[in-house]
């Protein structure tokens, strides 16, 4: 199983290699957005008096240059591939392999991490030299960020897994996505840092995985969290990948059993 | 030319209407991305009463024409690009040239995605609320002024997608550049003058997202002055003359190619 990680993640870092430039077009189109926020929110800031929420624009800054690399560990295998993985036979010689279909996902976009981890560096000095964050980790902080960093890619991968496998049972799925994605976006943290949220939004979220995808690696790295919270937070990553998991599991048997009666 | 227009259009049109479901699937997309700008709004508003020199009904004015144009750009503009970036790797762009007609206005007016119309709808109710919040009396000159900085912005960003996808020419595929012009048109829901000097002037001269959506804006909430208008003017004209130009040269290479 291990040889399988390896083999399959140094196959992606080998292909993405070679499509360096198209890989720093993406990255590059994706700096619109958090560009855009640490904007609006730096002016909010200096009209309230230079904090908003516990931000100063160079917190906010830090938090949304930190935002494009956990912003690249959220990209897993997309849900709306599914009706195409599954319509043109793909997972039909996946399922013929003695292992799990997804920990073919798994392997192979983290391989593909490893590449973007390096090419987001020069972007991360770019964008400091442009909007100066104030950023003072702690070595522990560290340590925190780069393990949830991992652990929001394997919640994200699992939870939309799950969502893509409803491509099983109908097509016209595009509309319920991009409902996930909207309450993704405003409650992970993607959009704003949570404290800034209302507090009832911020109660809806603590049911939710979203946070801990986005929201809680950033402040893992820019906040103030106490050592508690820190490891905390790591737990919280834990029992959400399990949930996210038995989802999988769960979703992955019935989906194979109707895919099976579906190619006779 | 715009009989001509008229009738791809209609083609289009009637096309379209066969896919009613889809007019489901679009409603609820819209909605979708509609609130979660309104939710992106209340919240920066939760922790001030102004962004910028701008107030909350003057930002959801801002927001209605940016999903106002979004949705022309998507209906006419986008759909129609798409095509001929196609047409020119596959080397179909041969039944369009053939054709007696003016080839750049025939690849322009080719594509309708009908149901994007929906998102002008959408923008101009958003539009309406803002302007009822406003309260003030919307004057003719005013109304006028928005029409015409509305039509010299969709100009603008027209001239801008036709010169970067005959690029395509060239380069053949120009997917990655079209994503980062959406990238960058998000910034247009809110006023270019909330950025720092140098994204204002990207946002301005590159990717006219200023005057496709601030100067109207501006337009209905008092704040355009005639030099602004006839800048726009100005600016409008010559991207569409470079473009026309561009188009020209790219079409040259067409013909060498297929030789």
């Amino acid at each position: 199983m291990i040889d399988f990680y390896i083999t399959m993640a140094r196959t992606a870092v080998m292909e993405q290699f070679q499509y360096r430039t198209a890989n720093y077009f993406y990255m590059i189109g994706m700096i619109a957005e958090p560009v855009i926020y640490l904007v609006v929110w730096s002016t909010v800031a200096a009209a309230q008096g230079g904090e908003v929420g516990g931000y100063t624009p160079g917190t906010f800054a830090a938090y949304y240059i930190v935002w494009t690399l956990v912003r690249n560990m959220n990209i897993v295998f997309t849900p709306y591939a599914w009706e195409w993985r599954i319509k043109d036979g793909t997972l039909s010689a996946e399922l013929l392999r003695p292992i799990h279909p997804i920990h073919g996902d798994i392997a192979y976009f983290g391989g593909w991490k490893l590449v973007v981890i390096v090419l987001w560096l020069p972007l991360a000095a770019l964008l400091s030299l442009l909007f100066r964050p104030t950023l003072s980790p702690t070595l522990l902080e560290i340590g925190v960020f780069a393990v949830a960093i991992w652990g929001a890619y394997l919640i994200r991968t699992a939870f939309l897994w799950a969502l893509g496998m409803v491509s099983f049972w109908t097509t016209r799925v595009s509309a319920l996505f991009e409902l996930y994605f909207a309450l993704e976006l405003l409650l992970s943290g993607r959009l704003v840092p949570m404290s800034l949220l209302p507090p009832w939004a911020q109660r809806l979220a603590d049911f939710l995985p979203f946070q801990w995808t986005f929201g809680f690696p950033i402040e893992a790295l820019v906040g103030e969290l106490p050592p508690a919270q820190l490891l905390g937070g790591l737990g919280m990553q834990l029992l959400w990948i399990a949930v996210g998991w038995a989802l999988v599991q769960l979703v992955w048997r019935a989906g194979v059993r109707r895919y099976g009666a579906v190619g006779g | 030319m715009f009989r001509l227009m008229y009738h791809y259009f209609r083609v289009g049109a009637l096309n379209e209407l066969q896919y009613r479901v889809n007019f489901l699937v679009q409603l609820l997309q819209s909605a979708i991305a509609l609130g979660v700008g309104l939710a992106g709004l209340g919240v920066v508003f939760s922790h001030t009463t102004d962004l910028g020199g701008w107030t909350r009904p003057e930002l959801l004015a801002v927001m209605g024409v940016h999903t106002l144009m979004l949705g022309l750009i998507n209906a006419v503009i986008e759909p129609n690009m798409q095509r001929l970036m196609n047409d020119v790797q596959q080397g179909t762009l041969d039944y369009a040239l053939t054709k007696p007609a003016d080839a750049q206005v025939l690849v322009s007016v080719r594509e309708l995605r009908l149901w994007s119309l929906l998102d002008v709808i959408l923008g101009a109710i958003v539009l309406g609320v803002a302007l009822a919040q406003l309260g003030g009396q919307l004057g003719l000159w005013q109304t006028l002024g928005f029409a015409v900085a509305l039509l010299l912005g969709g100009l603008m960003i027209y001239s801008l997608w036709l010169m970067v996808t005959t690029v395509a020419f060239w380069v053949v595929r120009v997917d990655n550049i079209l994503n980062l012009f959406e990238g960058l048109y998000a910034a247009g829901r809110w006023p270019v003058g909330i950025y720092p000097g140098w994204l204002r002037g990207l946002l301005t001269f590159l990717v006219p997202v200023a005057f496709a959506v601030t100067v109207p804006a501006e337009a209905l909430t008092g704040r355009l002055t005639a030099a602004t208008l006839g800048l726009a003017a100005a600016i409008a004209g010559g991207l569409l003359l470079l473009a026309r130009l561009v188009w020209r040269i790219g079409l040259r290479r067409y013909a060498g190619a297929s030789a």
